[in-house]
This record gives structure tokens, C-alpha cells and sequence, in this order.
């Protein structure tokens, strides 16, 4: 229990409290919304662009659908492709950087330098050019950003890594003659794992920052998909008329962002780190 | 998500090879550019020509026919093996022959040189980077100084949490709330950029605002944290509790000695800020209209113009491992100690 409450800490401080709070009651909304919601998100239910009142607590878009319901769907995609994303770049990112921390071969440079030419590539740039070479999908989304956080994570954990395998129980295991994928699974990757998920906050911001901007580019999620990012850009053309139409999603992931972020840096606060010299992927 | 580090202090060529100490560091420094470069445009080549998209039919859209197709694959000359697509593209563009707009032959029905389609949005694009940089270092600086000598008190708080919550916003969210605040609400300035064909930027200054107070807040923010976290661990040194003790007065003793000890890596994380500045530039042209690079790189990756996203997507690599090498350089030279070090 005791040591549930010291991860907990982060959730003490001020600025950790509220983010959790925040978080949470996004949470709430956006797995309960779809339930609430008053009408299909993909129907037109009314005249296109009515401002509030009218029958429609957030007026209606482009299109006569109802904003309010859009809204309450809207912010699915945006956790779920998040969290896939970074859930994969954390797994292949401690993939790489194991393998290139333990192996004393060519292939630990071969992996890093890899790494280092990705590192390169400025995100944004990275997802243009894959949408115009594979086209604009979810898959193929997911995967770029996925594969934007591999090289940070694999330079980390490959550093952890090799603080670990000099350590006497690392070699009491290869004395033993354990193979080299179980000497990774159970003796060097609970070791670095707790140094590498410290993190994790910053990489979902980033994942979510990065998701969002390409879906409102337009190279991502396609119409006629429930998605904040992808509301706010449809609906720019009637910003005059129904302003709503573009606020209320735009507020929504402004609170999304900040309220992760704020759990984010009082995670990383109470671990002793500061995100104060590092830098959320764009 | 990055970690700013310290160059690598081992290529620092040591004085005694007689030759100034900084050109071996450049040299290997731009060696190492030129041939991340190289692979990148690999990179880039194989992202877009490798995976399974058809150009052909991207130009022809809705009226193509498989004839039309076979035509247009043949100019584009897709139907060569890739390898030496690539070495034909890649020598064209160190030549400065950016290759031609697929996009712009669907419209005029000729090839469109992409050379000519860039000049005069690389300048605006430029003139919006330079805006935003100019009031990004010296603001980033005072604010970060200023924060860092009233850690803990009321004003470092609100500086501090404003910009976490700033650092936290995506830039077509910050772009979008600042047109419906200040161009739909109060209705003060125009909130897309409208410039009639034949103008420039500059007969436009206004449409300018919103898209550098765009990429001025994410990226102050972050300047602003890092500087105030640089500042307050050269404040808690020894040689300036001696300074104070000494009765320099608190305004010297911060800007004569902790300062100037703090600049080094502080113009390090500006240096790179304004490398991230990048994928912000796309996607606030983007959310204002504004008619530079990054808005067109959008359009062309939307329309699937291949050749215009490979040559524009080089010369932001170009920009983007130039401004690298530069933050690096910038720091050797800042801080003397580093030149000589082994």
C-alpha cells in the first residue's frame, strides 16, 4: 500500500491534483457522452449553422448535425489513437533499446544511428510525408507517431540498459547460462522499465498534440468521423455565423492537453525530474 | 520529446593542432549533417514513392482512364525502377532543379517547375520565422531572468503555470481561440491572411499578428521554462552567494555574473526551439491561410504532389539539421571553457 501511495504523490500537489481532477471529468465525458448524447452525430437533424438555443444547446454545423452530440463523440478517437500510438512506440522503442544496450555487437551502433537519422526528421514532416506516400488512414497515422517517440525511447532505455547489465545479478544470470531474451525479460527489463515509463505523460501529450494536428490538416481522420480536431477544421468556413461550432471543440482539447499535461509534469515532479529542459514532440 | 543536450565534447579539436579550435568542430559537425542529409532523403524518397500511392491517378483524379494513366506514368517516367528515380531526383535537386508539381500540371495541363511555384512563399515563410524569433529571444530571456529571481513568489507561480498551460496547446487550438477572441469577437484584426496575387507580406503587416502570437506561444513557454531553469542553478552558486556577500548590488550580481554564465546553454535551448519552431510554422500558415511553404506543403500533401512534397520536405530537412548544427555551434562559442575541453 505503501508504495500505491508514494506513486500516488504526484496526485498531492496542487497543480497534480487539478490535472488529475481535470483529466478524470474528461474522462467521464468523453466514455459517457456517446450515451447522453441527444442525437446520432452523423445525422442532419436542422438548418446548417444555427447558432445556440434553437433546440440545440451548441447549434448545429456546416452540415445541419447536431454540434452538441458531435461533441460527446468527438473525443474518442482522439484518446484511443493516443494511447495506441504510444503504447506501441513504448514497445518498440524498449525493444530496440534493449537489444542495443545489451548486445555488444555492430548492431547496437547500426540501431542507434538508425535512431539518430529519425531524430532528424522533424515529426510534422515525418506524417506529410508518409500521408502522401500511403495515403490518409488511421493505420497509418498511429504508426507515425508511434514511430516518432521510438528513437527518445530507445536512446533511454538503451542507456538505462547499460547501467543495468553491469550489475552483479545480471551476471550471476549469464553465468547460470539463462538465455539472453529471458536475461532481458526478467532480470534487465523490470530495472529499466520504472526509469522509462517516468515519461510516459509527456509521450501521450505529444501524442495527442501531434494526433490532433494532423487530423485537423485534414490527413488523418476523414469526414464525416465525430472528432474535435477534425470539427474545429471543418467548421472554420462558418466562424462568422456559428462560432460555437469551432469553440466548443477547440476548448475542449485546450482542456484535454493542459489537464494531461499538468499530471504529466506532477508525475515527473514528484519523481525528482523536470520537464523544464525537455521538449514535447511536435 | 527530446532532451537537450551538451554537444558532443569529444570532436572539440584541442588547441594545440595548431589550427583554430573551432574549425575542426564544424567540420565534423557539417560532415555529420551532409550525411544524415543523405539518408534522410532517403528517407523521404522511399516515404513517398515506396509505399503504395499512385501519383498518376492523384493527377488525373475523377477523369482518368487507363490509357490517360499509362500516359502520365510514362512522363513521370513511374514506370523506371526506383533507384534510379531516386538518383535522377536526388542529382536534380543538389543542382537546384526542384523537379515539376504534379498538382500544377492537373491545373495547366503543362509541367509546372516547382522552383517557380516556392520563391515567393519561402520569403513569406521567412519574414513570419523571423518575426516570431526576434521577439522570441529577447522575451524569453527577460522573462526567464526575471522569473528565476522571484522563484517562489506569486509572479514565478502565474509565469510558470501560464506557460504549462501554453506549452500544452497545439497551435491550430492557440491559432483557432485567438481568431475567435481578437478577429471574430473584438473583431481588431483580420483572422485569415487575404493578399491579393501581386501583393506581399509586408503592404500587409497586420495579417501578420495572429500567426506569430500563434508560434510565439508554445514556443515562449518553453524558452521561458527552460531559461528560468538554467538561471536559477547558476543563482545557486557558490561565486554568487560570494558576489552578494561581497555587496554587489542583487541587479549586478544577476545580470553582470549569473547572466552571463547562463547564456551558453540558455542560447542552446532558444537555438533549438526555433529548430521545433518548424512543424508549427506548417500548421499555423495552415490554420491562417497564410501564403508560405508550410500551407502549400498541406495542400500539396492533400492533393498527393508527390515531387512537391519530396522537394519541399528536403529543403525543410535542409533548414531544420542547419539550424542544429548552428545551436551547437552557437554554444562552443558562447562558452569558451568548452573549446579546450578534452
Amino acid at each position: 500500500m505503501t508504495a500505491i501511495a508514494a506513486r500516488m504523490r504526484f496526485a498531492r500537489t496542487g497543480s497534480g491534483r487539478v490535472g488529475v481532477t481535470a483529466t478524470l471529468l474528461l474522462l467521464a465525458l468523453i466514455l459517457i457522452g456517446p450515451l447522453v448524447a441527444p442525437h446520432d452525430p452523423a445525422a442532419i437533424v436542422g438548418i446548417p449553422l444555427q447558432r445556440p438555443g434553437s433546440g440545440f444547446l451548441l447549434g448545429t454545423d456546416g452540415l445541419g448535425r447536431d454540434v452538441l452530440s458531435r461533441v460527446l463523440w468527438g473525443g474518442r478517437s482522439i484518446i484511443a489513437l493516443s494511447v495506441v500510438a504510444t503504447g506501441l512506440a513504448y514497445l518498440v522503442g524498449l525493444a530496440i533499446g534493449l537489444v542495443a544496450g545489451y548486445t555488444r555487437s555492430l548492431l547496437d551502433p547500426v540501431l542507434m544511428r538508425a535512431m539518430d537519422v529519425l531524430l532528424a526528421v522533424p515529426p510534422l514532416l515525418f506524417l506529410l510525408v508518409l500521408a502522401t506516400g500511403a495515403g490518409h488512414s488511421v493505420v497509418v497515422l498511429v504508426l507515425g507517431v508511434a514511430t516518432v517517440h521510438v528513437p527518445s525511447i530507445a536512446r533511454i532505455v538503451r542507456a538505462a540498459t547499460q547501467s543495468v547489465v553491469v550489475r552483479g545479478y545480471v551476471e550471476a544470470a549469464v553465468a547460470r547460462g539463462e538465455r539472453t531474451h529471458s536475461i532481458l525479460a526478467r532480470e534487465i527489463l523490470p530495472n529499466v522499465l520504472g526509469t522509462v515509463l517516468a515519461d510516459a505523460g509527456i509521450r501521450l501529450t505529444g501524442s495527442i498534440l501531434i494526433l490532433a494536428s494532423v487530423n485537423f490538416l485534414g490527413l488523418g481522420l476523414q469526414p464525416p468521423r465525430a472528432d474535435w480536431a477534425l470539427m474545429i477544421s471543418e467548421n472554420r468556413g462558418g466562424i462568422t455565423l456559428q462560432p460555437w461550432a469551432v469553440a466548443a471543440p477547440a476548448l475542449l482539447i485546450a482542456f484535454l492537453t493542459v489537464a494531461v499535461n499538468l499530471v504529466a509534469d506532477a508525475i515527473a515532479r514528484s519523481l525528482g525530474t523536470s520537464l523544464d529542459r525537455r521538449r514535447i514532440a511536435r | 520529446m527530446t532532451e537537450v543536450a551538451a554537444p558532443d565534447l569529444a570532436v572539440v579539436d584541442a588547441p594545440r593542432r595548431r589550427r583554430h579550435p573551432l574549425a575542426g568542430f564544424l567540420v565534423r559537425r557539417a560532415a555529420a549533417a551532409v550525411a544524415t542529409l543523405f539518408v534522410v532523403s532517403i528517407l523521404l524518397f522511399a516515404g513517398t514513392n515506396v509505399l503504395p500511392g499512385d501519383v498518376a491517378s492523384a493527377v488525373l483524379g475523377r477523369d482518368s482512364t487507363p490509357a490517360g494513366l499509362a500516359e502520365i506514368r510514362k512522363e513521370l517516367h513511374l514506370n523506371r525502377p526506383t533507384a534510379e528515380r531516386y538518383w535522377d531526383w536526388l542529382s536534380g535537386f543538389v543542382r537546384g532543379d526542384l523537379g515539376s508539381s504534379v498538382a500544377g500540371q492537373a491545373v495547366s495541363g503543362e509541367p509546372t517547375p516547382i522552383s517557380g511555384l516556392i520563391g515567393e512563399r519561402a520569403k513569406n515563410t521567412a519574414v513570419l520565422a523571423l518575426c516570431t524569433v526576434l521577439l522570441l529571444v529577447p522575451l524569453s530571456i527577460a522573462f526567464g531572468v526575471y522569473s528565476a529571481t522571484r522563484a517562489g513568489r506569486p509572479v514565478d507561480h502565474a509565469i510558470t503555470t501560464l506557460s504549462l498551460g501554453a506549452i500544452s496547446l497545439p497551435e491550430f487550438v492557440t491559432g483557432t481561440l485567438l481568431i475567435l477572441l481578437v478577429a471574430q469577437w473584438l473583431g481588431w484584426l483580420p483572422g485569415v491572411s487575404l493578399i491579393s496575387i501581386g501583393d506581399t507580406v509586408f503592404t500587409h503587416p497586420s495579417i501578420l499578428v495572429l500567426p506569430v502570437l500563434t508560434l510565439l506561444a508554445a514556443s515562449l513557454a518553453q524558452t521561458i521554462r527552460m531559461v528560468r531553469a538554467g538561471m536559477l542553478e547558476v543563482l545557486r552558486s557558490e561565486y554568487i552567494e560570494w558576489a552578494r556577500l561581497s555587496g554587489h548590488r542583487e541587479r549586478d550580481v544577476v545580470l553582470r555574473y549569473a547572466l552571463r554564465n547562463a547564456l551558453g546553454p540558455t542560447v542552446q535551448v532558444i537555438a533549438l526551439n526555433v529548430q521545433w519552431l518548424v512543424g508549427g510554422i506548417v500548421v499555423t500558415e495552415y490554420v491562417f491561410g497564410y501564403p508560405g511553404l508550410g500551407q502549400a506543403l498541406v495542400q500539396a500533401v492533400s492533393a498527393r504532389d508527390v515531387p512537391y512534397v519530396l522537394s519541399v520536405g528536403m529543403l525543410i530537412a535542409i533548414v531544420y539539421i542547419s539550424l542544429n548544427v548552428l545551436a551547437d555551434l552557437l554554444v562552443v562559442l558562447l562558452v569558451p571553457k568548452l573549446r579546450t575541453a578534452q
